[in-house]
C-alpha cells in the first residue's frame, strides 16, 4: 500500500444496545436511531454526506438484496452516492476510505446491521464454506472455533485457564460499555465443542452501527478531536483450514505491516475475535504486549452482531480517541471461518502528528 | 487534489450458458480471470488486489462466496472486496476496484463479476416470503411489465418497438462468440409470434438466465505504459441509488439514473451525449428498456427514445449503436451483467471487439441498474487518456 495522499479521520461512531432478540424491531428501526445519532453528532443531513456505504448479509436476514430496505431507511431521496459490500461493515468503512482518497467526497455515512436471532447462526455460517466439499457437513461456527483453539494449546501457546481469563477481563471490561449484551461476572460454563466453553464463545445478537468519516478541515469542523485514519489494510488467507496454519494469522500481521501498525506502539486494541482462543492469535501476530488495553469496550465476546461488530471495533477505537482516552489506537475486524480475512487500521489524535 | 488515471488493459470472459455443469463456481471465475490476466499480458504475481461482485447469495446458497473463491482468483495474501449492488453490481464492482486505482492505493486490480444460476433458481432465490412486506413472486418481469406500460402510454410508443430491440440485440448476439444465446433462425416475426408474458413483454423481449464471468485489470498510468495492447481509458464513473418505493418515485425514468449519467458526463467533459459518446452497452434485461434508458441517460428528449429505436439509429450500423455484444437480452449471468457492459464498452474503444466492433469508437458508456430501478452504475470509457 502506497502512503494515504489526504487525510481522513472517524469524526462520529454510533451503536445500538446490543440484545439477544429483537423480534419487536425490522432491521430499518434497528438501523435509523444509529444513523441519526451519527448525523446529529456531526449536524450533518443525509443529503450533506458525500457518499454511503453499508455493510450486511442476506443469509442473516433470509432474503434476497435485504439492504435495499435499509437504504430506504437512510432517506436516499433526493439520489445519494451509495455503494453496499456483502461483508462486515469495517469493509464498508474501507470502501468509502477510498472514495474520500480519490477527491470526489469530503464526508461519508457507514452503517452495518445484523439480526443473529431469527435463525441459528451456528448452521448460517456454515453456508460460507466451500459449497462442494465442506459445506455439505455442516460444520458451524463453534466447532471451527474450537479446532483452532485446540490448535493453540496443542501448540503451547495457551490453556483453557488462560482462556477463561482472556473472557473474564473482556466481560468484566463490558461493565463501562452500556451497549454490551453480556457484561460482568458470567459463569464460564460447560463445554459447548472441547476445548470452548460457552464462555469463550461470543453471545448470539442483534445490532447496529454507523460512522461518519470525514477528509481534511472537513473533519476538523465536525469533531472537536477526530480519530484519524493513519493506515488501513486488509488481507485474506486460503479458504481451506488444511492449508493454513491455525495458531498464526499471517493476513492480520500483514495488513498491520501495510497498515503502519508496527511503526510506532499502540496504546488501545480493539479485536474483532469472537472466541476467546482467536485473542490469542492476534496478540500474537499484532506483537501486542501487556501494556497495550485490549477490547476495553468488552469487544465481541461482550457483543457480536455478525456483520456489524468489526466496524464497532473501529468505532470503539475512534470512541477512545475522541474521548482522550488513547493516543494512537489498532482496531482490528475478521471475517470467514478462522481469522480467515482480516482488516487492520490505526487511528491517531491530531496531536501524534 | 487530481485522481490518478485508470486503465482497462485486461479482459476476460466465459462463453455464457445456461448451465456450466463441467466447471465448479471457482473454476468458472477462474477461467473469466485467467483470460483477463492472459489478455494484459500479466500473471498473478502483478494483481495487488481483488474486486468481486455477483447479485444475492442465495441464487448459487454460498454465502459471502468470496471467502470460498479467495484461492481461485489469487487472492491470497491480498485484499479482496466483495461487492453487492443488486443487478447493478457488475457495475459498482468495476468503479470500486477502479477507485482502488483512481486513489492510489494499488497500481493493479483485478475485478471480476460472476453469476452460476444454474447451482439454483434464480426466480425462487428472489422470492423468499418476507413478513410484513408484499411477496414478488412473479419475479424481475411482473415488478417491470407496468413501468414498461406507463412508457408506452406516456410516450404514445407503438407496441411494435420492443420487438424490434429484441430482434437487433439476439441479431448482434451472432456476431458475439461470448453471447449466451445464439438463435441463428431468428425473424422478427419469430419475436412478434412469442407468447406474452407480462404484456406487454412477451418471451422473446426477456433476458435468458445464464451461467458465467467476467473480469478486468485495472492499472495506473505506469501500468498502462506497459501495456502491449491499447488500453480503455476511465472518462468519468458514478453511482446513483434512491429509495425502492416512495411517493416521488418516476419509474419511468428514475431521478437516480439522470443523476448518475449527469455526475459521468460532467467528469469526462461531456455536453451533448448524443453527439460525443459513439455507442453504449446499456442493461437492457426487456427489450423496451432500450427506448426508456435512451432517455433516461439523455440520448433523446423525453418521449423521443422509441423514435431512435425505430428508426435504426440504435442497430451496429447505426448513429448510435446500442447493445453491439447482443447485451443483457442475449446473455444474463445477472451478478456479471453489469461488468459485462462496461468491459463491452471498453473493448469497443480498445477496437478488440471482433465481429461487434463498431468502427471509429472512441467514447462508449457501460451503464448497469438493478434493483427496483434504483441502484445505477456507470462508466465512459475512451482511447484517448483523460485530460481532465
Amino acid at each position: 500500500m502506497r502512503p494515504p495522499i489526504r487525510d481522513i479521520a472517524v469524526v462520529a461512531f454510533g451503536q445500538t444496545d446490543h440484545t439477544r432478540t429483537s423480534d419487536e424491531q425490522s432491521e430499518v428501526e434497528m438501523l435509523m436511531p444509529v444513523l441519526h445519532q451519527v448525523l446529529d453528532a456531526t449536524g450533518l443531513k443525509t443529503s450533506d454526506i458525500g457518499f454511503t456505504c453499508s455493510g450486511s448479509s442476506d443469509y442473516l436476514a433470509g432474503r434476497a438484496f435485504s439492504f435495499t430496505m435499509a437504504l430506504d431507511g437512510v432517506g436516499a431521496w433526493p439520489p445519494i452516492s451509495e455503494s453496499h459490500v456483502e461483508m462486515d461493515g469495517a469493509w464498508a468503512l474501507y470502501e468509502a476510505w477510498t472514495k474520500l482518497l480519490t477527491g470526489e467526497a469530503d464526508t461519508a455515512l457507514v452503517y452495518a446491521y445484523g439480526k443473529s436471532s431469527p435463525g441459528s447462526v451456528r448452521d448460517v455460517l456454515t453456508r460460507q464454506l466451500d459449497p462442494y466439499y465442506v459445506a455439505p457437513l455442516w460444520p458451524d461456527s463453534v466447532a471451527l472455533a474450537a479446532l483452532q483453539a485446540q490448535a493453540l494449546i496443542d501448540g503451547g501457546h495457551t490453556d483453557e485457564p488462560a482462556l477463561a481469563g482472556v473472557a473474564a477481563r473482556s466481560r468484566e471490561s463490558a461493565t463501562g460499555n452500556p451497549h454490551a449484551q453480556l457484561r460482568g461476572s458470567v459463569p464460564h460454563g460447560d463445554y459447548v465443542v472441547n476445548p470452548l466453553r460457552t464462555g469463550d464463545c461470543p453471545p448470539i445478537g442483534d445490532g447496529a452501527a454507523a460512522v461518519i468519516l470525514a477528509a481534511g478541515d472537513r473533519a476538523r469542523e465536525l469533531c472537536e478531536r477526530p480519530a484519524w485514519i493513519r493506515g488501513i489494510d486488509h488481507r485474506i488467507e486460503a479458504h481451506s483450514l488444511g492449508v493454513r496454519d491455525l495458531t498464526d494469522s499471517p493476513s492480520t500481521r500483514l495488513a498491520a505491516e501495510n497498515a503502519g501498525a508496527f511503526e510506532r506502539p499502540v496504546d488501545t486494541a480493539e479485536l474483532h475475535a469472537p472466541f476467546t482462543s482467536q485473542e490469542v492469535v492476534l496478540r500474537r501476530a499484532l506483537s501486542l504486549g501487556d501494556d497495550v488495553d485490549i477490547n476495553p469496550s468488552g469487544g465481541p465476546l461482550a457483543a457480536n452482531p455478525v456483520m456489524a461488530a468489526g466496524l464497532i471495533r473501529i468505532g470503539e477505537a475512534a470512541a477512545r480517541i475522541h474521548g482522550g482516552n488513547s493516543r494512537r489506537a489498532l482496531a482490528h475486524a475478521t471475517s470467514g471461518p478462522c481469522l480467515q480475512q482480516n482488516l487492520v487500521a490505526v487511528l491517531e489524535g491530531e496531536d501524534q502528528r | 487534489m487530481s485522481k490518478e488515471p485508470v486503465a482497462v488493459v485486461g479482459i476476460g470472459q466465459t462463453k455464457h450458458v445456461a448451465a456450466r455443469r463441467d466447471v465448479s463456481i471457482a473454476g468458472l471465475v477462474r477461467e473469466a480471470a485467467q483470460r483477463a490476466l492472459e489478455d494484459a499480458e500479466l500473471t498473478w504475481s502483478d494483481i495487488d488486489a481483488v474486486v468481486i461482485g455477483k447479485a444475492p447469495d442465495f441464487f448459487e446458497g454460498v454465502m459471502m462466496p468470496e471467502l470460498y473463491l479467495a484461492d481461485a482468483l489469487g487472492a491470497v495474501g491480498k485484499p479482496m472486496l466483495r461487492v453487492h449492488t443488486a443487478g447493478s453490481v457488475g457495475g459498482s464492482t468495476a468503479l470500486v476496484a477502479a477507485n482502488l486505482v483512481a486513489a492510489r492505493v494499488h497500481g493493479t486490480v483485478l475485478t471480476l463479476a460472476f453469476e452460476k444460476q444454474s447451482e439454483s433458481n434464480a426466480m425462487w432465490g428472489l422470492s423468499l416470503p418476507i413478513p410484513f412486506q408484499q411477496p414478488l413472486l412473479a419475479g424481475a418481469g411482473g415488478f417491470f411489465a407496468p413501468h414498461v406500460r406507463a412508457y408506452m402510454r406516456r410516450t404514445g410508443a407503438p407496441d411494435t418497438v420492443g420487438s424490434v430491440v429484441a430482434y437487433k440485440d439476439r441479431r448482434n448476439a451472432l456476431k458475439n462468440p461470448y453471447a449466451h444465446l445464439h438463435e441463428h433462425d431468428i425473424t422478427l416475426e419469430k419475436v412478434q409470434a412469442s407468447p406474452m408474458l407480462w404484456d406487454p413483454i412477451r418471451y422473446s423481449e426477456t433476458c435468458p438466465s445464464s451461467d458465467g464471468a467476467c473480469a478486468m485489470v485495472l492499472t495506473d498510468r505506469a501500468g498502462a505504459a506497459r501495456s502491449s495492447k491499447p488500453p480503455a481509458w476511465m472518462h468519468g464513473g458514478a453511482m446513483r441509488s434512491e429509495p425502492t418505493l416512495h411517493a416521488g418515485k418516476d419509474f419511468v425514468s428514475p431521478q437516480a439514473g439522470k443523476d448518475c449519467a449527469a455526475d459521468v458526463y460532467r467528469q469526462a467533459g461531456i455536453v451533448d451525449p448524443r453527439r460525443e459518446i459513439d455507442a453504449v452497452e446499456m442493461y437492457v434485461p426487456f427489450s423496451w428498456y432500450e427506448p426508456m434508458w435512451l432517455e433516461n441517460l439523455g440520448f433523446a428528449d423525453e418521449g423521443e427514445g422509441w423514435k431512435l429505436t425505430e428508426a435504426g439509429v440504435t442497430e451496429l450500423d447505426g448513429d448510435l449503436p446500442v447493445n453491439m455484444s447482443g447485451g443483457v437480452l442475449s446473455t444474463n449471468p445477472i451478478g456479471a451483467s453489469g461488468m459485462i457492459r462496461f468491459a463491452e464498452a471498453a473493448l469497443q474503444v480498445r477496437g478488440q471487439a471482433g465481429e461487434h466492433q463498431v468502427d471509429g469508437a472512441r467514447k462508449v458508456l457501460g451503464h448497469a441498474y438493478g434493483g427496483g430501478s434504483q441502484f445505477f452504475s456507470m462508466w465512459l470509457v475512451g482511447a484517448e487518456p483523460p485530460t481532465r
